[in-house]
């Protein structure tokens, strides 16, 4: 199998087998997780609070006072790491050119430099907040598989991304093939790992805010 | 080839042609073989020695663009190539003599030169059917191999003898299949194209004529003076694509500027080749140059490589049908979790018994 | 078919240009020559006429006249000369930006030279002869 093979079959099979498995799971995780229900919460709430689940979205990616000085790499990391990544993700163009190929929508995309600069930073990042799991016993201790796992599917498609751009290591046809199919396991992985996140994030935290509404902590 | 016979250095003294020329010649030569200017001492002492090599060209299942493109090189002229510089004993397209003389000429040329010909095949091989395509009444796989016995080396031109090109195309009716898969014990280098650039055709042969060897080539046996770098890294668009200025259609305000074509599915960043340095007719112009994307004609299986105006990051199929149907699978799957997870919170609390505190004093 | 791209700027000459200027140091520090080959670089429509513009005229032009004309044209900037070779049929077969006192091919080749002595010797001989 040639690079340029391995590239046809990544744009080609391996891009509607990973998409599909992705739908699949996410519709599937969704349905379950909202079907599960909470128990009836038969306590009188304590203050009435419209709006804290919103709240607590918001409030929820903001360091609260002190962590940002006992965590600095998992607050700047964790920051750098999403923005670095998104940026990355959505404004690199032939990435827009992507989703306009399967949904049609578009819109505009950043010079390369940026997009560069951006996805640099989300892999030191990564870096930075693997070593600090590592050498932090709490958090090697807190560490499963899972955790490695989503690091280093997260890591493949930012790594193998770089190298193609900047032509380094490998063959840039190889390179945009790795870069494709690394991208496609993360899809796979998606709705069955912590990586689930990416979708439930907001959904939780929202939940997480009106619970704690209701039990009269401000958010 | 008699072992006497002048070398090109010699031939071309002979035309009265002066040291300055052959300077000349040499300086043309090595931007001809995309060799640095600095080489051209070696190309000039390497030419005193090299003598008029015999070439045999073999044309199997092709369409005579490989050798309508090699007409068209100016430097050195097809002309100039075969009168002066090398012996083209066979090329049933090129050469005067048909029928049994050309068979003859191509058995003398093998016999005389024996171990030192190049041969040179555009076109593929079919293994399905012999039939399916014959010189002479002599079918393609037996006339690649008697002929490549003999030769110093075999030159694929063109992505048929390549690759497999066109006729390999799925699904490969004639079981097409390119020089590479036939010849083992032969160096061959494939000069890849849909036709490959006329200079590049005269280059390699140049290259073969100057140092009687084929020159450095790549994992995929391309020479890499001429396949080593991409279109796209060496297109005079690419500071577009670095800006994320591209041509959206192909006459809108873009693609009057000239912006790079990426999004009309330019295939300049996987294809490799010399078109955006060496250009074609003269160095007049290439694809992108007149606004036309890379179709990547120079890289194997291109057929089949997923529509011509799409670009690479999108999908080659349409995936929303499947996606949407994986969706709805998930969904019932879903649901049908949800069913047993009810069922089964149900049935514990169906199974749930009360126990007061005097059921449990009275089990002390 | 020329190019559909019109007054787009490309920006490729620049490099080639600081090249230039990294090959005339080279030059006086170390009288060693540099030669461009042209036709190995990227180069847009409008990028060669920046080049070209942007090297200017020089004070000398000469023809060789060896397998086809050749111009040799010194351009604004002394010591960067521009070579242009053609086949008899007058089309362009490659172009050189050489950095050079002199270039290579301007001057007279001791082969020559020496072919030339030999048959001015000859013809003196026979005009004594004769």
């Amino acid at each position: 199998m040639t690079p340029l093979e391995l590239l046809t079959w990544a744009r080609g099979p391996g891009l509607s087998i990973a998409l599909a498995i992705c739908a699949f799971g996410i519709l599937l995780r969704l349905f379950e997780i909202f079907s599960l229900g909470r128990k009836a919460d038969l306590s009188k709430a304590r203050e009435h609070s419209p709006g804290s689940g919103w709240r607590t979205i918001l409030s929820r990616s903001l360091p609260p006072p002190g962590l940002m000085k006992r965590a600095p790499v998992t607050y700047i990391g964790g920051y750098v790491f999403h923005l670095g990544f998104a940026i990355t993700l959505f404004f690199f163009v032939p990435h827009i050119e992507l989703v306009r190929g399967l949904t049609g929508l578009s819109w505009p995309g950043l010079p390369t430099q940026v997009i560069d600069i951006s996805a640099v930073a989300g892999l030191l990042a990564l870096i930075a907040v693997l070593a600090s799991r590592l050498s932090n016993p709490v958090k090697r201790l807190l560490s499963g598989f899972q955790d490695y796992l989503a690091w280093l599917l997260t890591f493949l498609p930012l790594a193998t991304g770089y190298l193609a751009f900047h032509h380094l290591l490998i063959d840039y046809t190889l390179a945009l093939a790795l870069h494709i199919l690394s991208v496609e396991l993360l899809l796979v992985a998606l709705p069955f790992t912590k990586l689930f996140h990416t979708v439930s994030v907001f959904v939780s935290r929202w939940y997480n805010g009106d619970i704690f509404g209701r039990k009269g902590v401000a958010s | 080839m008699a072992h006497d016979a002048p070398t090109i250095a010699e031939t071309l003294r002979r035309q009265g042609i002066s040291r300055r020329g052959f300077l000349k010649f040499c300086a043309t030569t090595a931007s001809l073989m995309a060799l640095p200017p600095s080489m051209v001492p070696a190309i000039a002492a390497a030419l005193e020695k090299a003598r008029r090599p015999s070439v045999i060209w073999l044309s199997f299942q092709e369409c005579t663009g490989c050798t309508e493109s090699l007409t068209r090189s100016h430097t050195p002229s097809i002309e100039g190539l075969i009168l002066e510089q090398i012996s083209l004993d066979y090329h049933h397209t090129l050469q005067a003599a048909s029928g049994e003389a050309a068979e003859a000429a191509r058995e003398a040329a093998m016999r005389e030169n024996h171990g030192k010909y190049l041969l040179v095949v555009d076109g593929s091989i079919p293994l399905g059917n012999a039939g399916y395509s014959t010189i002479a009444g002599i079918s393609n796989l037996d006339m690649l191999k008697e002929t490549a016995a003999g030769a110093a080396a075999v030159i694929a031109v063109g992505s048929c003898a390549a690759y497999g090109g066109l006729p390999a195309a799925l699904p490969n009716p004639t079981g097409a299949v390119p020089v590479s898969a036939i010849i083992k014990d032969k160096p061959v280098m494939n000069v890849p194209g849909c036709p490959p650039i006329p200079v590049v055709i005269t280059g390699v042969l140049a290259h073969f004529l100057t140092f009687a060897a084929l020159p450095e080539l790549d994992d995929r046996g391309r020479p890499k003076v001429f396949y080593g770098e991409s279109i796209h890294d060496r297109c005079y668009r690419r500071p577009f694509y670095d800006q994320g200025k591209f041509a959206e259609t192909f006459d809108d305000e873009g693609a009057r500027k000239g912006w790079c074509l990426f999004k009309l599915g330019c295939k300049g960043p996987v294809t490799y080749n010399a078109c955006a340095t060496t250009k074609w007719n003269q160095g007049v112009s290439f694809p992108i140059q007149s606004g036309h994307g890379c179709i990547g004609c120079s890289e194997p299986g291109f057929w089949d490589m997923g529509p011509l105006y799409k670009p690479l990051s999108m999908p080659i199929a349409p995936v929303q049908m499947m996606v949407g149907a994986a969706a709805a699978g998930g969904a019932i799957a879903g649901t049908a979790m949800a069913m047993r997870n009810r069922a089964a919170k149900k049935a514990a609390q169906a199974a749930h018994q009360k126990v007061t505190v005097d059921d449990l004093e009275k089990a002390k | 078919m020329p190019s559909t791209d019109s007054g787009a700027e490309h920006g490729n000459a620049l490099p080639i240009l600081n090249e230039i200027r990294h090959a005339l140091a080279r030059l006086l520090e170390s009288g060693e020559t540099s030669v461009i080959d042209l036709g190995a670089l990227p180069m847009g429509p409008q990028d060669e006429a920046e080049l070209l513009a942007a090297l200017g005229e020089g004070e000398v032009e000469a023809t060789i006249n060896a397998g086809g004309p050749s111009s040799v044209r010194e351009t604004a900037f002394h010591g960067v000369w521009l070579l242009t070779h053609r086949n008899e049929a007058g089309e362009t077969l490659a172009r050189f930006i050489e950095i050079a006192f002199v270039p290579e091919l301007l001057m007279s080749q001791a082969e020559d030279v020496a072919d030339s002595a030999a048959a001015l010797a000859k013809k003196l001989g026979q005009a004594q002869n004769g």
